[in-house]
């Protein structure tokens, strides 16, 4: 628990036990992939790492990254019951162990599809219930879910990120910090915005149309 | 941060009448919220403890791996009195965690049994209002924010004297202003109760907050118990609870990686845990959860 930023990180969270790490915080994790994969994903394959793969079935670690994708809050008891949610939601799980390399040990990785969207995202849950995602289909991020962020994909050319921000800020929104990283010079880029106030519809509509932008994501605070 | 200093907040005490009222005066100003709104969200916490208190007492929370649960009914069945109805609590919100039920984080999850514990065996027994609960929390809050900023309060970093040790920090500070006590006589009371856990190290058997969690969440309760006493009888501890703080973090950061969570020492490795670890989950004991599990 690196920063306590209120009294109500330490009296608090309300939340399902029995740990803040492997159980609030996994719940927390599961929300995040749902929200940066834009939509509740059909299937789900689940690699547990380290400890998540060590103690956390004990913990309910699955339990809590699945009904964190089915959008379940760290306080919510239907916790207990997210295989059923699941079955109910439409979404299949499968749940494997795998060693992901030099990651902080509480980590999962996420294969989520839906109607032929597909995304890798791999996330892990640093204590205390934070979270962060570390790599979104291969690109290098840091997604912590504690303010609202726009996850833009666009081709690697002058203008970009200017013609994004531009109109960010003729809609009022400010950014609070920004990241870009691209797979190679002139090929695919990813550019995440972190705002303080969430991009409304026309904003992003408007993003998603200038030349050379491919996906423009909203990706909600948890 | 909140507050970085017991010195700083028991100044703060003097102008404001109590720990209480500067934590919340603080916590308001930094985060622009108006007191009464923080008051009404530390009920909201308080409401959660009391119901997690009550389904442990009711004896229904029974662990995933079926290590623990039930105690906390065992206990209250054969005694009560302020002590006795105290570590019934403390088990009873413990056992409530580690069998997946809703508790508030004070400051873990796995250290959820003792500021509810103290507080509210406090209220019923000394007719406190839903008020000064809510005072006692903003104070228990308030200490645990100074050993946040000082230390640690994860058993990862700094072994289970960072948790179980700060929860009863928290509640000999906040149960010694309930009843009475000025912010010194509090500091003292804190200062008495984790100097009482120094060195606490962190060994779950299986990795699991069960075994030895729920149980060393009723011990707090009994060291907190005995510091309150101790902070209201008049006796100091000649150390001040910023530097006994100091001493927690530095002795934290010098135990082992085997004693800080990792399960791979202390209890976590006697041979009766090697063989629990080894039967399984489910096999210590019936698991009521386990018709909730299925697909897995």
């Amino acid at each position: 628990m690196a920063e306590q930023r209120s009294i109500f990180d330490v009296i608090g969270p309300v939340m399902i036990g029995p740990s803040s790490s492997h159980t609030a915080g996994a719940t927390r994790l599961g929300r995040l992939a749902r929200a940066v994969f834009g939509q509740l994903p059909e299937h789900a394959e689940i690699a547990l790492h380290g400890s998540f793969a060590s103690t956390g079935y004990g913990h309910g670690t699955d339990l809590a990254l699945i009904a964190g994708l089915l959008g379940c809050a760290p306080d919510d008891e239907r916790i207990l019951c997210a295989y059923e949610l699941a079955e109910a939601a439409g979404l299949t799980v499968s749940i494997t162990e795998a060693h992901l390399g030099e990651v902080h040990p509480n980590t999962a990785r996420f294969r989520l599809s839906a109607a032929g969207a597909e995304m890798d995202i791999c996330g892990s849950s640093l204590g205390g219930g934070a979270v962060c995602v570390t790599d979104v289909d291969h690109f290098a991020v840091q997604i912590t879910g504690n303010l609202p962020l726009l996850l833009v994909e666009h081709e690697d050319r002058p203008g970009q990120i200017a013609g994004a921000t531009r109109i960010l800020a003729e809609d009022g929104i400010n950014v609070a910090s920004m990241q870009v990283s691209r797979e190679q010079r002139g090929a695919r880029a990813l550019m995440l915005i972190e705002t303080d106030d969430e991009a409304g519809a026309e904003a992003v509509s408007r993003i998603g149309g200038i030349s050379g932008i491919i996906s423009v994501q909203v990706v909600s605070a948890i | 941060m909140a507050w970085s200093s017991f010195a700083d907040l028991t100044d703060a005490a003097k102008s404001t009448g109590s720990l209480a009222q500067a934590v919340i005066q603080r916590e308001s100003e930094e985060t622009g919220m108006p007191t009464a709104e923080l008051r009404m969200r530390m009920r909201e916490a308080l409401r959660v403890m009391r119901a997690a208190v009550k389904r442990g007492l009711d004896g229904d929370a029974h662990s995933l791996s079926g290590q623990v649960g039930g105690d906390a009914a065992r206990l209250a069945a054969r005694s009560s009195g302020i002590f006795a109805e105290a570590l019934a609590a403390a088990l009873a919100a413990a056992e409530v965690n580690a069998s997946m039920g809703r508790v508030v984080a004070a400051p873990t999850g796995g250290a959820s049994g003792v500021v509810p514990a103290v507080l509210l065996t406090f209220a019923e027994h000394y007719a406190k209002s839903e008020d000064d609960l809510v005072d006692a929390l903003f104070t228990a809050g308030g200490v645990g924010s100074i050993i946040a900023a000082r230390g640690t309060l994860s058993g990862a970093s700094g072994g289970c004297q960072a948790e179980i040790g700060s929860a009863t920090a928290m509640a000999a500070a906040a149960g010694t202003e309930m009843l009475g006590g000025d912010a010194t006589r509090c500091g003292h009371a804190a200062a008495l109760a984790l100097q009482g856990l120094l060195g606490l190290v962190c060994d779950p058997v299986g990795g699991l907050v069960e075994v030895p969690c729920v149980a060393r969440n009723a011990t707090g309760t009994a060291v907190a118990l005995a510091a309150i006493e101790m902070a209201l009888a008049g006796i100091s501890f000649p150390i001040p609870l910023d530097e006994v703080i100091d001493a927690q973090a530095s002795v934290g950061s010098a135990l082992p990686l085997n004693l800080r969570e990792t399960a791979r020492g202390g209890l976590a490795v006697t041979p009766s845990a090697c063989r629990i670890v080894a039967t399984g989950p489910g096999s210590a004991g019936s698991t009521a959860n386990d018709d909730s599990r299925g697909a897995r």
